[in-house]
């Protein structure tokens, strides 16, 4: 693998994260505000200290003016990016180069999405002139493609595996119950998310993320600036993105129940982060399961659960909150709610939050080594991000 | 008259090289519509386009079989519909494109009456007298009728298509006649949505029945030939009682008369005299003399005569096997399928029109449906690729047909959210025989079947219409 990372040269030293849900109330400049200030007096800082920012949008603004606008950033560099779901984590991963070059001391990661305003269910994509040969599918029907794929190949009949995914929603909603800034803070039974109305078969609305509004920042530095400015940071280990070759609709030897592009982002993040055995070296991990199939597949191409097994280790509890290793403990896309361009800037504050002992009633306790991953596009056909942090440097 | 038949004009002395014939898999059945409206229950059961098909995509399914089971440079190209999708835009480009068709040919739309087939017919044998080497006739209806109404029960949806040529021919045009008279019968203003009709006693016996009794004993008397030297009859009038009529005005056997699908496909507007043709045209012996007759607005006759060629023909699917393929279709969906019944819109965005110039560049890969395959390593792939996604190289792509290939379903999705006429949408991941994947919308299937494994095949249809574009493209089907 190419990359070689930069282990332990940058540490967040601030974030912030707005509520998730359904603002009406508020415009994107509204959450951009709230979570800069918030990330801000987190790292204890004034708005003239960070020296450069990184915004991510899918589409709730154009350019670094949708941020250094309202903002009133006085004349610095604003780069506004993009890479669908996983849009937070490549702001993250722009802003964590920036200063390990040492072209920027402070740097600041943003992301925010308004989705609720646009009057539509989900999510909505498009607007490039084409041929109109690509097809309408929706997010949650390219994901349920996953569904019968896993459940023909391991075996498991059809309600079976239903229950499985009705267990990685139930549990999210458990653990976002506890979280006062998730969109969905209620527990759900087992029978009303297997029962759900039905979106994409097996899928039903509680198997999908929340259509959320929202924003969450970092704000970054050298490592070795770190202590200036927190007692408590947290250090980035690996940091690995890939867009993949969209191989999974032309290749016949791609079966579905798998994302090539997330095997390859773990192998690369653990390589540059040490980590050889992830189900035990890792305390927690944020995952993008933005449909519960999602979170199935992810747990084995992150390598928590040997292939085939990862739907024992569901029913097993092993992903709960008080499992081995516990997996979105804030909640997940399920339940704190999925704005876009926020989610991997969000995946990063709960690990903010776990490492400093902040999580509240959802604490794991002394975790050491956190992931998150954040992936955009759909099975075959998508962008992957992983990373690893820690609460220590080495 | 007589002096004017002995100089006759017949149509080219062309004939029938191959033929396709298309019947849609949905089925409106008469009783399903009187328990919804209160009627009184019709028999049998019509043919419905589905909710993503109309009278040029249909058309080209059946140019597709008609291409298919006698492959061959095609000069000329006539389609013919009384439903063409669109006013101003030729439909016979889309029909040519998506055939494969080259851009030298000429091509021409008729219609205005559900004569145009028969017009059709004509016209395409005289492009073959006229130096055309073979010519395509590609016809099509997707027929609309206000509810409650008899047009409602009687027509039906389906396409029908002919190679017309001079060499390898099944079944020789021996004589033809044509008769015009300007008659208020059947007519639909522009704009207007359903057609009007005259009442019935009038139209039959002062149109229907005296036109074809015309213009059958002027074609007989132009081949010499006498009624009973008929093998059948394929009559194509509105009203099933000028059969009897002609029957007995000319002392025809009622048995020569062929089924006119009343009980199973219904009146398929300008297609359905092709698509009796093509009934009667498997079982026809050498020698054969088959007379096809239309009435509206006047009326067409063409004798053919059946040859030696006929025994070998086989037709890619016949219309038995078009009818026997089938599914149900409620009345509700037929309803919303046409936009009769306005629903309430998804909230989704409506579908975006599709643009021109990408449309331009991608014609092949759009309405032919090309890939492309790598001469490095050998690997079919689809849409047409630059960099092989097998061997990663790039410059070896040659252009490779998928359109006629057979694929099993890799994995699939029932879309309940996406915008459609008759959801849920299913889309299926298929990964050709041959080589090859593809992930496209599955039509023509009951989503709660639709398993791992599954045989399927392609067909043209229309994905949808935005800002008056029809958007055509392929999408898979169970085989039929």
């Amino acid at each position: 693998m190419a990359s070689k990372g930069i282990k332990d040269r940058v540490a967040i030293i601030g974030m912030g994260c707005t509520k998730f849900g359904e603002h009406w109330d508020k415009g994107p400049e509204d959450l951009l505000v709230d979570a800069a200030y918030q990330a801000y007096e987190s790292a204890g800082m004034q708005p003239e200290d960070v020296d450069a920012y990184w915004l991510g949008t899918m589409g709730s603004g154009v350019s670094g003016l949708t941020l250094s606008e309202p903002l009133k950033i006085q004349y610095k560099p604003v780069t506004r990016v993009e890479n669908m779901c996983a849009t937070g984590s490549e702001a993250l991963r722009q802003a964590c180069y920036a200063v390990a070059s040492g072209a920027f001391d402070v740097a600041m990661a943003i992301g925010v999405e308004k989705l609720k305003d646009s009057g539509y269910s989900g999510l909505v994509m498009g607007g490039i002139p084409n041929d109109g040969t690509e097809g309408s599918m929706t997010a949650p029907a390219s994901f349920s493609l996953l569904a019968p794929a896993y459940f023909k190949k391991y075996g498991l009949d059809p309600d079976k595996g239903k229950d499985v995914l009705t267990r990685i929603a139930w549990k999210n909603h458990k653990n976002g119950a506890k979280n006062p800034k998730a969109q969905f803070q209620k527990e759900m039974s087992l029978e009303a998310i297997k029962n759900s109305p039905k979106i994409a078969d097996p899928l039903g609305i509680m198997d999908c993320s929340g259509v959320s509004d929202g924003s969450a920042a970092a704000i970054v530095v050298r490592a070795e600036d770190a202590h200036k400015y927190c007692k408590n940071p947290i250090y980035i280990k690996a940091l690995s993105f890939i867009a993949g070759p969209a191989e999974g609709p032309l290749s016949q030897d791609y079966d579905f129940t798998t994302f090539r592009e997330v095997v390859a982002t773990a192998k690369d993040a653990y390589a540059q982060a040490g980590i050889t055995n992830p189900r035990e070296q890792i305390s927690m991990a944020e995952v993008h399961d933005c449909f519960t199939p999602t979170e199935l597949v992810l747990y084995e191409d992150l390598g928590f659960s040997p292939r085939g097994t990862a739907w024992q280790d569901v029913m097993d509890g092993f992903f709960d909150l008080e499992g081995k290793l516990p997996v979105n403990p804030d909640g997940g896309l399920k339940s704190f709610g999925h704005p876009i361009g926020a989610s991997g800037l969000r995946m990063m504050y709960e690990m903010w939050l776990q490492m400093r002992g902040e999580a509240g009633q959802r604490q794991i306790k002394n975790p050491k080594v956190g992931l998150t991953h954040n992936l955009g596009g759909a099975p075959g056909r998508c962008v992957s991000f992983v990373s690893v942090v820690g609460s220590q440097v080495g | 008259m007589t002096a004017l038949l002995e100089s006759a004009f017949n149509a080219g002395m062309a004939g029938i090289v191959s033929y396709g014939s298309y019947v849609p898999y949905r089925r409106l059945k008469r009783a399903a519509i009187a328990a919804v409206l209160g009627t009184p229950p019709g028999k049998g059961e019509r043919a419905i386009a589905s909710f993503d098909e109309d009278s040029v995509s249909m058309a080209v399914e059946a140019s597709r079989d008609a291409l298919k089971a006698s492959p061959g440079e095609v000069q000329a190209l006539i389609f013919a519909t009384t439903t063409p999708p669109y006013a101003e835009k030729l439909s016979a480009a889309v029909i040519g494109a998506a055939t494969q068709l080259p851009m030298e040919i000429r091509a021409t739309d008729l219609t205005g009456s559900v004569r145009a087939g028969m017009s059709a017919l004509l016209q395409g044998a005289d492009a073959v007298s006229g130096g055309a080497k073979r010519t395509l006739v590609a016809i099509g209806d997707s027929r609309l009728a206000a509810p409650e109404g008899k047009a409602e029960q009687t027509t039906g949806d389906g396409a029908v298509a002919f190679v017309l040529g001079s060499e390898n021919v099944i079944a020789e045009i021996e004589a033809t006649a044509s008769l015009t008279r300007e008659f208020l019968d059947s007519w639909r203003a522009q704009g207007e949505q359903f057609s009007h009709s005259w009442e019935e006693r009038f139209t039959l016996t002062q149109a229907h029945s005296p036109l074809l009794g015309t213009v059958i004993k002027n074609v007989l008397e132009k081949a010499k030939v006498a009624p009973g030297d008929l093998s059948k009859v394929i009559l194509d009038a509105p009203n099933a009682r000028a059969a009897d009529e002609i029957a007995r005005a000319l002392k025809i056997d009622p048995t020569k008369f062929s089924d006119s699908f009343a009980l199973t496909i219904g009146q398929t507007g300008a297609a359905h005299a092709g698509l009796m043709l093509t009934a009667a045209l498997p079982s026809a012996k050498p020698g054969d003399r088959i007379l096809v007759a239309t009435v509206a607005d006047g009326a067409d006759a063409i004798l053919f005569r059946v040859t030696a060629a006929n025994a070998a023909f086989k037709p890619v699917h016949s219309v038995g096997r078009m009818i026997e393929s089938k599914g149900d279709v409620t009345y509700a969906n037929y309803l919303k399928w046409r936009e009769i019944l306005p629903t309430e819109p998804p909230r989704r965005p409506d579908p975006e029109r599709p643009a021109g110039p990408p449309m331009m560049r991608s014609e092949k890969w759009k309405f032919g449906f090309i890939g492309s395959k790598c001469t490095n390593c050998g690997t079919p792939q689809l849409p047409p690729q630059l960099v092989c996604v097998k061997c990663h190289k790039r410059g070896f792509m040659e252009p490779y047909q998928f359109a006629d290939r057979t694929a099993k379903i890799a994995t699939y999705a029932i879309d309940r959210l996406a915008y459609s006429l008759n959801p849920p949408t299913v889309n299926v991941v298929i990964d050709f025989d041959g080589g090859g994947r593809f992930l496209c919308e599955m039509t023509d299937c009951e989503p709660e079947k639709v398993a791992i494994g599954d045989e399927v095949e392609m067909t043209f249809r229309r994905l949808f219409t935005a800002d008056g574009v029809k958007n055509y493209f392929w999408k898979a089907r169970p085989r039929r």
